[in-house]
């Protein structure tokens, strides 16, 4: 392989070197594999499924659908990004709280796609929910339970806790 | 000595809402699931498939494959070291194909190789030469004969009838159909995954392996490596959700040949196409079902024919077919029955265990049979179904006794009093409406039905298995360690595992020790068992542990142990004043304890279906509301009403998201969800064009969880992961006929089944 790219990310407001990879490699082969960020997860490779939802200069995208290397210029942010704290945030907190992990696989997408929801529109109505997360396929828990989640962190932060 | 508790917060406790312990990596990303895994010097393991459903293999030639620079190397059927073939039931499936290809997607070769993309061009560079065959795509040739033996063990994999009461019986009412039930997936999330790491001597192997059997995955492994069982251990990875699809072999014997082979790690870990022939699906079934009725539409006898399609190899058909032929009758008291079922062999990819296993085209047969009765008496299918409820002690068509708790007629009512949901307003937002985000139906084409769908499902493993699982339970200072095979899938087991264990010793920290093989098997993370079977083990270890823990106590400060008992996280002497807390009672000592559960035993069923083949059953009914476009022919459900029969609610949170986990497989089924095959091949094997539901195909689910006690089960808990997502799905087709006025006979309902 024809394997002597060479190029660096902005991630999670660090910058990484890429090194060595082949150019064919996408935005989630080289999070996880080259860059020990293992968190943004793969299950279509397509774009169908949400499980590698990312947020790429402010927009939420799928990393399999994006060549690592056209990414050079972007901020990007990761699961792993969403706080610098090792504390949960309420996000987090809620999806634990309300039952909306089970498997766990599309978690870390669901993580990042309500985070950007929620910072662009606040008070999300009950279908602008279901419409921002309808990218994000979850088969063990019917999203009952996230959208518990989604409710008790806007409830939440209306109380201002 | 006594101390008093000084608890503040609730104890996470049986009948509590008790938090996963794994929630918190899995929401920040730092879950390790077996994907994530990586070891030193590892090399990606990837695997050639057959283009084909039927073909003879001329030749296989690797050469050019592993000259490609990277490629460490390339192994075929005659490295298999082995045994050559495995099984879940009967080991029919080769390793790798030698002679034959028998379905689409069957493997061929396996390479290692420095990168996935450098597999990817080495299996481009195997040359195999295959004479193609005509492939048997039709489940009704095998059972007629009428084609060539596709397979050494011939075409038909299992034949098995019911013959039931008086045979001539018949009532005025009678009312038939012939059922077509497609190829579901499980469609887990996370793709199949393993890394396996040979011993530095090379004679044995570790396994990380996302799986929801280990023991039944090492005995089969260890066969085909040809390596005692004690040279091969396996660790479960993380899992990311299962539902019959990690029951069988798909990458472990490939995975570990070539780490041996290479003499380094290999991580393999399938795409999403190559998952879709990598694992087993839902059976395909074509059921024709003729009820009589009395003029009440009272069941008087069933009529039935099953043709499940196993494709090319046996994997778990015989218990498919079995399982789906038991439960003919549904819910239903039925005294006579002719049942006559075949489990067959094609060139379509291998079924076998999904979630539901069985039933589930079961229940859509005899759930169209019962509105079909309930329209030919005039009745409400509510009536029709309560006339016909079965109640426990009533036979079953096997001759069984229904000896588990058997609340149908309370699941029904229950289900009937949930309020319905608001009628369609004129102002209705768009993504509500049939079609969602596609935004294409237009309001005032709509129109709307309610339908009714009623389950029974047994409960663990039929037919004469010893099915049993194993717990070891520590305690020491204060704190428990809990050992178990068992796999948890997403399932919340380790949730549970650490109630059982407070609630039993009375202590409050509990760890969780590795989930591996080495200690004896917990069975499989199927058949809604583990509750029943490895919580009944976890149960028996921690309350042999609380007797050792009752004498010690008991001989410290001379008290009779039989008059302790655990109150919170102290030990009380009920007759008297004495009290300890658990953890001061432990200070110092170590008691271990290993418990095996075993389920009653049950039989296999005579040549006319007669015996008590199944451990225990439970029950749900499901009500659909559904809003359909009749023109465009797409269906939005608007709401399931549901009432289970859980025995015990042990976990709420828990309970509640299997509910509608299972509601949300079920409704795929109802109205999205198809392999297609044509001529023995996949046409759709992506999550582009095999359509799963999004979050805004999820209904509203109001459930109600009827707990009366099962006496056979340890914690007085039913198995809860099948039963949503049985009858939601006929629930949600009778919805569908019920707005159109349309018989529609199979499932899924596709656009052109409504509006054509």
């Amino acid at each position: 392989m024809s394997a002597n790219e060479f190029y660096s990310l902005r991630v999670n407001g660090k910058t990484h070197q890429v090194q060595d990879s082949w150019v064919g490699e996408s935005l989630l082969y080289v999070l996880r594999e080259r860059l020990g960020l293992p968190g943004t997860k793969g299950a279509c490779e397509q774009g169908e499924c949400g499980s590698c939802t990312v947020l790429m200069d402010d927009a939420a995208v799928c990393a399999c659908l994006v060549m690592a290397a056209t990414a050079i210029n972007s901020e990007i942010v990761t699961v792993e990004g969403i706080t610098t704290d090792s504390t949960l945030t309420d996000v987090q907190q809620s999806f634990v709280d309300e039952g909306a992990v089970q498997c766990g696989f599309c978690t870390p997408g669901l993580i990042v796609a309500v985070h950007h929801l929620l910072e662009k529109n606040p008070q999300p109505s009950e279908f602008e929910v279901k419409e921002a997360i309808s990218g994000n396929i979850c088969r063990c828990t019917g999203y009952g339970r996230v959208f518990a989640a989604v409710e008790a962190t806007i409830r939440s932060r209306n109380a201002g806790k | 000595m006594a101390s008093s508790s000084t608890v503040t917060k609730p104890r996470d406790v049986l009948g509590t809402s008790a938090l996963r312990p794994d929630g918190a990596h899995k929401v920040q990303g730092s879950f390790e699931f077996t994907s994530d895994m990586h070891a030193e010097n590892m090399l990606w393991g990837a695997t050639l498939r057959s283009p084909h459903p039927y073909a003879r293999i001329v030749s296989i030639d690797t050469s050019a494959a592993l000259a490609l620079s990277g490629v460490q190397c390339v192994i075929t059927a005659s490295d298999v070291p082995g045994k050559p073939t495995y099984g879940l039931i009967s080991s029919d499936q080769p390793v790798f194909a030698q002679d034959f290809v028998r379905y689409m997607g069957e493997p061929v070769a396996a390479v290692a190789a420095d990168h996935p993309e450098t597999c990817r061009r080495a299996l481009a560079l195997i040359n195999v030469v295959y004479e193609v065959l005509n492939p048997l795509t039709d489940p009704e040739d095998a059972v007629s004969g009428t084609h060539d033996p596709i397979h050494p063990d011939g075409n038909v994999i299992r034949h098995q009838r019911i013959i039931r009461g008086d045979q001539k019986a018949t009532g005025p009412i009678v009312v038939e159909g012939e059922y077509v039930i497609g190829m579901q997936d499980q469609a887990f999330l996370g793709l199949e995954a393993a890394l396996a790491i040979p011993d530095s001597d090379g004679l044995g192997v570790h396994l990380h392996v996302a799986t929801q059997w280990l023991h039944e995955d090492l005995s089969q492994i260890s066969a085909c490596l040809d390596l005692p069982t004690e040279k091969v251990r396996l660790t479960l990875g993380g899992v990311g959700g299962a539902f019959g699809a990690r029951e069988d072999i798909s990458l472990q014997v490939h995975c570990c040949l070539l780490a041996l082979k290479a003499g380094r790690p290999i991580k393999m870990q399938y795409s999403r196409e190559e998952s879709f022939f990598g694992h087993v699906h839902r059976h395909p079934a074509t059921i024709f079902m003729r009820h009589h009725a009395d003029a009440n539409g009272k069941i008087v006898k069933i009529d039935a024919r099953f043709v499940f399609d196993g494709g090319a190899y046996t994997s778990t058909s015989p218990a498919v077919l079995i399982n789906g032929i038991t439960h003919t009758q549904g819910p239903y008291k039925c005294d006579n029955a002719t049942v006559d079922g075949y489990a067959v062999r094609t060139n379509n990819p291998p079924c076998g265990a999904m979630r539901g296993f069985g039933v589930v085209q079961a229940c859509f047969a005899h759930e169209s049979q019962m509105d079909k009765i309930a329209a030919a008496v005039g009745k409400s299918p509510v009536e029709v179904r309560l006339i016909n409820a079965m109640v426990t002690g009533d036979p079953l068509i096997t001759g069984q006794i229904m000896e588990s708790v058997a609340p149908v007629a309370r699941c029904i009512t229950e289900t009937d009093a949930i309020p319905m949901p608001e009628p369609l307003g004129t102002t209705v937002n768009e993504l509500a409406l049939p079609g969602g985000s596609g935004l294409t139906a237009s309001r005032s084409n709509i129109v709307r039905g309610i339908g009714w769908g009623v389950s029974m499902k047994n409960l663990m493993y039929s037919e004469g298995f010893d099915d049993y699982a194993t717990a070891r339970c520590i305690l020491k200072d204060g704190v428990v360690s809990l050992k178990f095979a068992t796999s948890e899938v997403g399932q919340g087991f380790v949730t549970l595992a650490p109630q059982i264990a407070r609630s039993v010793l009375g202590v409050d920290e509990v760890i969780i020790e590795p989930i591996d093989t080495q200690i004896g098997s917990a069975g499989s993370t199927s058949a809604s068992r583990q509750t029943w079977m490895s919580g009944g083990a976890v149960d028996g270890a921690c309350r042999l542990v609380r007797e050792r823990l009752f004498h010690h106590v008991g001989k410290m400060h001379d008290i009779d142990p039989l008059r302790l008992v655990i109150d919170g996280t102290d030990i009380v002497d009920q007759v008297g004043t004495f009290r300890i807390s658990v953890a001061d009672a432990s200070d110092g000592i170590e008691i271990s304890e290993t418990f095996e559960h075993h389920h009653r035993a049950t039989e296999e069923l005579d040549e006319n279906g007669q015996g008590n083949c199944h451990t225990a059953f439970a029950f749900v009914a499901h009500r659909a509301v559904v809003d359909v476009d009749p023109e465009l022919g797409l269906v939005k459900v608007v709401q399931i009403a549901t009432a289970q029969d859980v025995g015990r609610v042990l976990n709420p949170l828990s309970a509640i998201g299997q509910l509608e986990g299972g509601i949300a497989q079920g409704l795929g089924l109802a109205v999205m969800e198809e392999i297609v095959m044509k001529d023995g091949k996949v046409r759709n094997p992506s999550f582009t064009d095999y359509l799963l539901p999004t979050a805004l195909d999820a209904p509203d689910v109001v459930a109600v969880m009827i707990e009366e006690y099962e006496p056979q089960a340890p914690l007085g808990a039913k198995g809860i992961g099948e039963p949503p997502c049985i009858s939601v799905t006929p629930a949600i087709v009778a919805a569908i006929r019920n707005a159109i006025g349309k018989d529609i006979e199979r499932i899924p309902v596709r656009p052109q089944d409504i509006c054509l």
